[in-house]
């Protein structure tokens, strides 16, 4: 189409603009509690066969190592407070006031910082995991390792925050779904 | 290089029940308590801790070799244990551990047979780890034709055997020659496996076996020569055990089938620095002048390693800093070939302190491998 000097046949602006922004804003805060919820769980299970097996020959290990457990569960954590900050931004208004720039504006901020708070939380989840089993194995070794281990592992679990952060600083931008014409 | 996310959907428990098990192998402190035993007793008392259960049932004053039965029992209930958990490639990997075993059952049953002795007593001088469900039905076969065909068919070795050995070769050849060929077999087929399986390639496993194995299949090769020199073993026979990989491969391995002495071996060994370096430190290495030990220690040959160590204390010693070291890497398969190893090295050191007990000698007794 592109080479026969019909680009305009299929108009990706028209297209875009003809999407609902509700639709963007449910998408991106699908996204976020998805997304880190997935984080959480490959985190929890990554972490838990370890700590199972360990636990088997080092019985101590049990306890301590749940804080392990807790850090992949905050980072599903982050998604549902964020979910929660989104939604509240979604207000009914007329469908004829809907398509407005001010609207746009928010249904994009609020998809793209869903898919950003999802996805640095599913990675998250994922690195807390790993090091969390990795926590587990080297405590049932030699337990003066579980605190310099614990260490790596909140700053793997930071990098979740960061996510949150800048997904709070993107969403406050955006004003609340609002009829203008009123 | 994605084994930390899927790693721990098969093998994470596993993982952490072999690691458990490599946390109570004994210390340097336990053998240190160990060397101070007076008696076997003793001994039985210093290992509670570890073996507890499986020694209580010896008799008071057990004899070195029921002691070595029973730690033996320890690690086979453990190593069952693991395989009855396992799945997917961890379980084929784990029946490839077993394979080694299988080969020096079969091998005995060989013998057994050739020698027209009754099979069935042979049955429990078996190595318990190389047991397959259908190893009785060998003893049936009263001749050399017919433990061919049942091995062929009921044996996980059949592919060792097809292609490479015929019934008259069972008959004919020399039963080491028999087993080194089924174990350089095995070696390849191992190595392919740890290479070329889905489950496998590309992750820690990979790396780390293959250097295992390697370094297995050049002990074998260097082993295997030093051992043919003086019998009627000819050089093309020889070079047909060597295993087709390895770190000598294919040079080395070359090199080594032209060997005709001792001198020939350590330059055949040359390319490779750890294997020149233990030929030097067993004195082997003399002859050219610059090498340590020189021909003095030379006569002492490959066993007697009175104030140096013998060649095969060093291979077992690389062979457990390999085992170590695998423990640092996570989500793989090594830690439970690791563990083995580490294990049986253990098992190979408390017979040797608690013969050296029996036999009051006791100035022999450091010769143990201590690797915590």
């Amino acid at each position: 189409m592109l080479f026969q000097g019909e680009g305009e046949a299929f108009n990706v602006g028209a297209f875009l603009e003809s999407i609902s922004p509700y639709a963007w804003a449910s998408t991106g805060i699908g996204f976020c509690i998805g997304l880190s919820v997935v984080g959480a769980a490959w985190g929890i299970f990554i972490t838990g066969t370890s700590i199972l097996g360990g636990g088997v020959k080092a019985p101590r290990i049990r306890t301590k190592n749940l804080i392990s457990i807790i850090f992949c569960e905050v980072v599903a954590i982050y998604g549902v407070i964020m979910s929660i900050v989104f939604s509240a931004k979604i207000t009914a208004i007329p469908s004829d006031a809907l398509h407005s720039g001010t609207n746009y504006f928010t249904g994009y901020a609020l998809f793209w910082s869903g898919v950003l708070v999802g996805m640095c939380n599913l990675v998250c989840g994922v690195s807390v995991g790993i090091n969390g089993s990795s926590a587990a194995l080297a405590d049932a070794a030699d337990p003066s390792l579980f605190v310099k281990i614990l260490v790596i592992e909140i700053f793997s679990s930071v990098l979740g925050l960061f996510g949150l952060i800048i997904g709070l600083l993107l969403s406050s931008n955006a004003p609340d779904f609002q009829d203008l014409s009123s | 290089m994605a084994e930390g996310l899927f790693y721990n959907v098969s093998g994470g428990y596993v993982e952490g029940i072999v690691r458990g098990y490599r946390n109570q192998l004994l210390t340097s402190t336990s053998y240190n308590n160990l060397i101070q035993c007076e008696s076997i007793d003793d001994v039985k008392l210093q290992l509670g801790p570890s073996y507890g259960d499986f020694l209580s049932t010896l008799p008071p004053n057990p004899s070195t070799s029921s002691l070595a039965d029973k730690t033996l029992d320890k690690l086979v209930a453990e190593f069952r244990y693991v395989q009855a958990n396992s799945t997917g490639s961890l379980a084929k990997f784990m029946d490839y551990l077993t394979y080694a075993y299988m080969i020096d059952n079969v091998a005995l049953l060989i013998t057994g047979t050739l020698h027209e002795r009754d099979t069935r007593e042979l049955l429990e001088r078996c190595h318990p780890l190389g047991w397959f469900e259908t190893m009785p039905v060998l003893c049936v076969a009263t001749n050399v034709e017919e433990l061919y065909n049942s091995v062929l068919i009921e044996t996980p070795l059949a592919p060792y055997f097809k292609g490479s050995l015929s019934h008259q070769d069972l008959d004919e050849l020399n039963i080491e020659i028999v087993r080194n060929t089924l174990y350089k077999n095995y070696l390849e087929d191992f190595y392919r496996f740890v290479n070329e399986e889905p489950g496998l390639k590309g992750t820690p496993t990979q790396e780390v076996m293959s250097e295992a194995l390697m370094f297995e299949a050049d002990r074998r090769s260097i082993n295997i020569t030093l051992n043919s020199f003086g019998t009627e073993l000819s050089k093309q026979d020889r070079k047909k055990l060597y295993p087709n990989f390895g770190r000598l491969h294919p040079e080395g391995t070359l090199m080594l089938s032209r060997a005709e002495d001792v001198e020939g071996v350590r330059i055949a060994v040359d390319g490779v620095y750890d294997y020149k370096t233990m030929m030097d430190q067993t004195g082997m290495g003399g002859g050219s002048g610059g090498g340590g030990g020189g021909l003095g220690n030379q006569s002492g040959g490959i066993g007697a390693g009175d104030e140096g160590k013998s060649l095969e204390d060093l291979f077992y010693e690389r062979e457990m800093e390999i085992a170590k070291l695998a423990f640092t890497y996570q989500f793989t398969h090594a830690i439970v070939y690791a563990w083995v190893k580490l294990r049986e090295q253990e098992i190979r050191n408390i017979t040797w302190i608690a013969e050296c007990i029996a036999q009051n000698q006791k100035d022999r007794i450091n010769n143990y491998i201590s690797v915590f």
